[in-house]
């Protein structure tokens, strides 16, 4: 996956393929993966995902990145379905970062569903299909006539079946048959997609093991921890190590000049010692001097005089124009204006960034906690000058990635260590207030929205200046305004555009990326523009949304088919919209304390209502959340999908009312731990109902598409408990 | 600083600086790394570990004042009735997203019903509000508290 094509689809991906023929999609994988073809009298391998074990167990390898968002569990499930196994039977093994043998490896946009949903049931009937065609050899019988139930090969006309494992030498031997050639099952005899699985890692999360990129443990290794500028960006001028150097313990301090990603290249100082703690205690009495080079300007202050300026001025460019909006503006009933506006925030994974590395003879080996793999790889050779094939990539177990580990620098900061002491490992674990330096931040913004109403209250025209980061003119990574933004892709008359603005902190996707600021903002002020109509939220949407249409996105200039933005389906959002309303016994009225937020992004439909009173303290409390969503025609799984909704909640109510804000003065990120970055505790969290609409398409994830509209919907209760329009996040009383 | 540990049960020498703090002791030192680190101010509770049945945060104790105090990890939780109990209702749950903060999860549970057996819902809130979940499994964490102090699992 490329940077381009990802910050292209992370938004919402789609897959024309995939959507054009009904789910099946066109990605290449080899699964004979000839060099995992082999077989031991332990254990025959018949592709790179299927392993059968003489204990008549199978091992399923999951080639993606595990952050909490299931997939150990859900992509091997899919596997084990076409294979027919009982899920009792299924060992889970963690793939490395390995794109030839395995395709796609990484965790991002909510993709490992819709992008695997085919391949990886495909992947299980391939093996399938070798045991069935070694069986047909064996008892000279028509693979017509066998079937499969349970780990077994049965044909009914002899009474003959034996389990897999003693079909599995034989299978290995059989080739790889075409994918076309492929029967998969019936969704109605499903019986592993749709249950509840539990993660195949909770028993030994549960038990303390090491699983985690931070848990690695080799031996010899030492420890690397990081000191970098306060100004991000600001190089490195001068350094006084002795007194860091004398600390027992301490191996070394080196400098690390312009390492990192391409667009967030630091200059650091490494302490690499016996011990991580001596290593961290040591940064203490590192003495640096660094230039700023002009960084220390930057600043919220700075940042919303410059939105101001642009405000009273047109968009540094267009994004996207219909009808005419100006006219229809002059010549609405009613005009309605609002700013929105919301800070930058950091992604605080509770694991730290972290990466080992290994060096020795010229290859190099690393461990890292990544959710693109891949790309950290080549990132790694390019940095080091070492051919890829000369590194391997190690896929740990992840704590929390909500985006921040699609960027690699720390596998470029260790690798760099490692090179530096051939043969020794070297662990590197930033420190809290380093993670908060580092990291690639959403970015903030700034929206002048105008919206033109008819004398029936009908919305006729949309107008949106966002001031957003980047450089160069371009938005950063989920710093965008897309051309097909809700409502201007169903209202006659609509006009987009944006102005970009400099910073020196590196963006990066957060969980929902765009659609988590946009979700807010335009769904703000269309509750606005509800109630200068009179009505509610919900109702202006189902208006809006009318009948059922399929309406097409703008194409993006240079972006490949298969990643192009998915049409908008008003049935399914309608869908949505109405379940909520029904599951939250919500009339036409507006109820105080009562908010509602829609938002389409990940292939995801999702409608939320919140409701919220003002606790004893005056502080806002959520009391109550209801979700209704479509993704698709199935769930994989039950369990976890529960769970990644309710997480989605929570993460938004931190964007509302936790006071998520990374605060930038003179340059400098103002947050360095947990007690100024605060998000979300167990205290504060209401009772969730959850209620998801199947409809006939193919499924998709749910890492992130529930998300934007729990902070649309929670900011719109609070403007309601209030009678004071929430126009900045985070909510301050 | 030569000092015996009391970790798990098993008593184990280190001989580390005094103000090394024990999360790094027993993460580096003596091989447990089921405690987890997180912030290094005892913000998040990830590192959590029981001395002496209380919950602690680790990565703020230093190793002299550990002194005889029993250390319970999450390696070792299991070997207590409750500590089995709180194990088996989070893997029957299914309670970890991440996993990350878990292990600090289930030591601060233990401490929790060691002390209140049958905790009412914002006794649960109160005992449980240091340990941050980024993932958001709170809902899961109280009914495994509650499923294993015998209450109906909600």
């Amino acid at each position: 996956m490329s940077d381009q094509a990802l910050l292209a689809g992370t938004r919402r991906f789609a897959l024309k393929a995939m959507l054009a023929t009904g789910g099946v999609l066109a990605f290449n994988i080899e699964f004979a993966a000839a060099q995992g073809k082999r077989a031991t009298a332990a254990a025959s391998k018949l592709t790179a995902y299927v392993q059968l074990n003489a204990d008549n167990s199978v091992t399923i390898t999951s080639k993606n990145p595990e952050i909490g968002q299931g997939v150990k569990a859900m992509l091997p499930m899919l596997i084990a379905e076409e294979l027919d196994v009982a899920w009792s039977a299924v060992r889970v093994e963690q793939a490395v970062a390995d794109q030839a043998k395995f395709g796609e490896q990484f965790a991002g946009g909510s993709m490992s569903t819709p992008m695997n949903w085919m391949p990886m049931r495909q992947a299980g009937a391939t093996a399938r299909a070798m045991i069935v065609a070694a069986a047909a050899k064996q008892w000279s019988a028509p693979v017509a006539e066998l079937t499969t139930a349970n780990g077994e090969v049965i044909h009914a006309a002899t009474g003959r079946r034996a389990p897999y494992v003693a079909l599995a030498q034989a299978a290995a031997k059989e080739a790889v048959p075409a994918v076309e050639t492929l029967t998969l099952k019936d969704p109605a005899k499903f019986a592993i997609i749709g249950r509840p699985v539990r993660g195949p890692d909770t028993p030994a999360i549960v038990a303390g093991k090491p699983l985690f990129g931070i848990d690695t443990q080799l031996p010899g290794m030492v420890h690397a921890a990081l000191v970098t500028a306060p100004v991000r960006g600001a190089l490195l001028r001068s350094h006084d190590a002795a007194k860091a150097l004398a600390l027992p313990g301490v191996r070394k301090v080196l400098v690390l000049r312009q390492l990192g990603e391409a667009d967030g290249l630091v200059d650091a100082l490494a302490v690499v010692a016996d011990s991580w703690w001596t290593a961290n205690e040591a940064r203490k009495v590192l003495v640096a001097e660094w230039d700023n080079g002009g960084r220390e300007q930057h600043s919220d202050a700075a940042f919303a005089a410059a939105a101001k300026a642009a405000f009273a001025g047109k968009p540094a460019a267009a994004v996207a124009a219909k009808g005419d909006a100006n006219a229809a503006l002059k010549g609405a009933a009613k005009v309605v204006k609002a700013q929105y506006t919301y800070p930058f925030i950091a992604h605080a994974t509770l694991e730290p960034q972290n990466c080992t590395a290994l060096f020795k003879d010229g290859k190099l080996e690393i461990w890292a906690p990544s959710q693109m793999p891949d790309e950290g790889l080549k990132l790694v050779a390019k940095a080091l000058g070492l051919e890829t094939s000369a590194i391997t990539v190690n896929l740990t177990r992840i704590g929390g990635g909500f985006g921040r580990r699609l960027q690699n620098d720390y596998m470029v900061f260790a690798a760099t260590i490692a090179r530096d002491m051939p043969g020794i490992p070297v662990k590197l674990i930033y420190d809290r207030d380093e993670d908060f330096k580092l990291d690639f931040f959403r970015a903030g913004g700034f929206h002048q929205f105008e919206a033109g109403l008819d004398a029936a209250g009908k919305l006729v025209a949309f107008r949106d200046h966002l001031v957003t980061f980047g450089a160069g003119g371009q938005p950063g990574r989920g710093a965008e305004l897309p051309a097909d933004l809700f409502p201007a892709n169903v209202v006659a008359n609509a006009d987009l555009g944006m102005t970009v603005l400099e910073s020196n902190l590196p963006l990066g996707w957060l969980r929902a990326p765009a659609s988590n600021t946009l979700a807010f903002a335009t769904q703000g002020f269309l509750d606005e523009v509800a109630s200068a109509s009179g009505k509610t939220l919900p109702a202006l949407m189902l208006e809006l949304l009318g009948d059922a249409r399929i309406v097409a996105a703008a194409k993006l200039p240079g972006v490949p088919d298969a990643f192009q933005p998915p049409p908008f389906d008003t049935g399914r959002a309608a869908g949505v919209v109405r379940e909520v309303l029904k599951i939250a016994k919500w009339g036409d009225k507006p109820l105080k304390g009562r908010g509602f937020g829609f938002y389409f992004s990940h292939l995801g439909y999702f409608a939320v209502v919140a409701d919220c009173t003002a606790g004893a303290d005056g502080a806002v409390r959520v009391t109550k959340i209801w979700v209704a969503g479509d993704i698709g025609s199935t769930i994989i799984n039950p369990l976890n999908a529960e769970q990644q909704i309710r997480g989605a909640m929570i993460d938004g109510m931190g964007h509302v009312i936790s006071g998520l804000k990374v605060p930038i003065t003179g340059g400098q990120v103002q947050v360095a731990n947990y007690d100024t970055y605060t998000l979300p505790r167990i205290d504060v969290v209401p009772p969730i109902e959850i209620s998801m609409v199947k409809t006939d398409n193919p499924p998709t994830g749910l890492g992130e598409p529930a998300m934007p509209p729990a902070i649309a919907a929670i900011a719109n209760a609070i403007s309601s408990l209030t009678g004071k329009r929430v126009r900045s996040l985070p909510y301050e009383a | 600083m030569k000092t015996v540990l009391k970790v798990n049960g098993q008593s184990r020498e280190v001989d580390v600086p005094a103000d090394k703090p024990l999360l790094w002791v027993l993460r580096e030192d003596l091989g447990y790394v089921g405690p987890k680190f997180g912030c290094g101010q005892g913000l998040c509770g990830a590192c959590t570990v029981l001395m002496d049945g209380q919950a602690i945060r680790a990565c703020l104790t230093t190793l002299d004042t550990v002194g005889a105090a029993a250390i319970t990890t999450i390696e070792g939780v299991a070997a207590s009735p409750v500590g089995k109990k709180v194990s088996d209702a989070w893997i029957d749950i299914d309670v970890p997203q991440c996993g990350y903060c878990q292990a600090g999860q289930i030591m601060s549970a233990v401490a929790l019903l060691e002390s209140n057996p049958a905790p009412k819902d914002d006794e649960i809130d109160a005992a449980m509000a240091g340990n941050l979940c980024r993932c958001g499994t709170y809902h899961r964490i109280r009914d495994a508290i509650r499923q294993a102090s015998g209450g109906a699992n909600v």
